[in-house]
């Protein structure tokens, strides 16, 4: 199972409408799919190849998140590190200020940065996303997944717990 | 443990919170109030502490807000004051955004020490409250090393 998510603060169509279109294009049987739309005052994109919902309790999200294969969404770091640490190969699409999706671009910033790590996949566009899909897909279906630890690195939050209890 | 510094430890809810999750270590054991914005994020605080055996930490959630909502800001922001005038925080660490730069700003007007980590989203340059922040953080923190300057922010490592 594929599970897009929009996240629940601005909505991201260009996202969806690739992934809808990318749902039609594909051969029989269609690949499941479940997606968070977040839709937005006018003319957004529901999806029509595949099932949907504009908000997802925590619950709810969590689980679909732990089911999928693969997850697709915007390069926020909440969804990065979530990925990561569940082992879910990931694919994100930058919003980009300039098409209203975002206030700034650091979105792009965070893809560049983060770009090339195992079991992350940077799709710069619409047109890039049926390529990720595919190298996530078949990430997903390897043994040896990357996965990271659920917490940072012990030489950060040591360092930070002696400056919290006043030894740093 | 109980006698350590008692932390109030913020974020908003998403990305801020991922975040401030994953540097919980440094504050495993001790007296924690944790602060978001999101009423749900408190049964998986406590479903977590239980499964580790630690003292239920203490949670709160304000109201959320853009950066745009002044009226939702005043509201997180005297929210946010009688929290910290109740929990008397020894150290506030934060991860951003909004709540956590009121939580600072607060916090230091009651003595407590302040942690600002800004968010591995900024990788190009520090948030708007990340620099705003800078003045008020007794430990003022980018988790991009191309982004630490020897004036500050310092650069510790990242939580990923």
């Amino acid at each position: 199972m594929i599970f897009l998510t929009t996240g629940t603060q601005i909505p991201f169509d260009r996202l969806v409408r690739a992934m809808d279109a990318w749902v039609a294009a594909r051969p029989a049987p269609a690949p499941e799919v479940f997606g968070q739309v977040l839709l937005g005052k006018t003319g957004s994109h529901a999806p029509r190849n595949f099932d949907w919902a504009e908000r997802l309790d925590p619950e709810r999200y969590a689980a679909l998140f732990a089911r999928a294969d693969v997850v697709v969404a915007h390069a926020g770091m909440g969804t990065i590190l979530t990925a990561l640490t569940g082992g879910k190969p990931l694919v994100v699409m930058p919003r980009r200020a300039a098409l209203g999706e975002h206030r700034n671009d650091h979105q792009i910033a965070t893809a560049n940065r983060l770009r090339g790590r195992a079991g992350l996949h940077v799709a710069d566009d619409e047109t890039a996303l049926p390529g990720c899909l595919d190298r996530a897909l078949a990430e997903a279906r390897r043994p040896d997944r990357p996965v990271i630890p659920p917490v940072a690195d012990p030489g950060f939050t040591d360092a930070l717990r002696a400056f919290l209890t006043g030894r740093g | 443990m109980q006698d350590g510094p008692k932390i109030m430890a913020v974020a908003s809810a998403g990305g801020h919170w991922v975040q401030l999750m994953r540097l919980s270590p440094a504050w495993h054991g001790l007296r924690v109030c944790y602060v978001s914005t999101d009423p749900g994020l408190g049964p998986a605080l406590r479903a977590r502490a239980e499964a580790e055996g630690v003292p239920e930490p203490g949670f709160a959630a304000v109201t959320e807000a853009s950066r745009w909502e002044k009226r939702r800001l005043l509201v997180q922001l005297l929210q946010i004051a009688l929290l910290v005038r109740r929990e008397r925080p020894d150290v506030i660490v934060t991860t951003g955004a909004a709540p956590g730069y009121f939580a600072l700003r607060v916090g230091r007007l009651f003595g407590a020490r302040t942690v600002w980590i800004d968010s591995m989203a900024n990788a190009e340059e520090l948030s708007l409250s990340g620099r705003k922040a800078g003045r008020h953080a007794d430990l003022w923190l980018t988790q991009w090393e191309h982004l630490a300057r020897p004036g500050g922010p310092q650069f510790m490592g990242s939580v990923l």
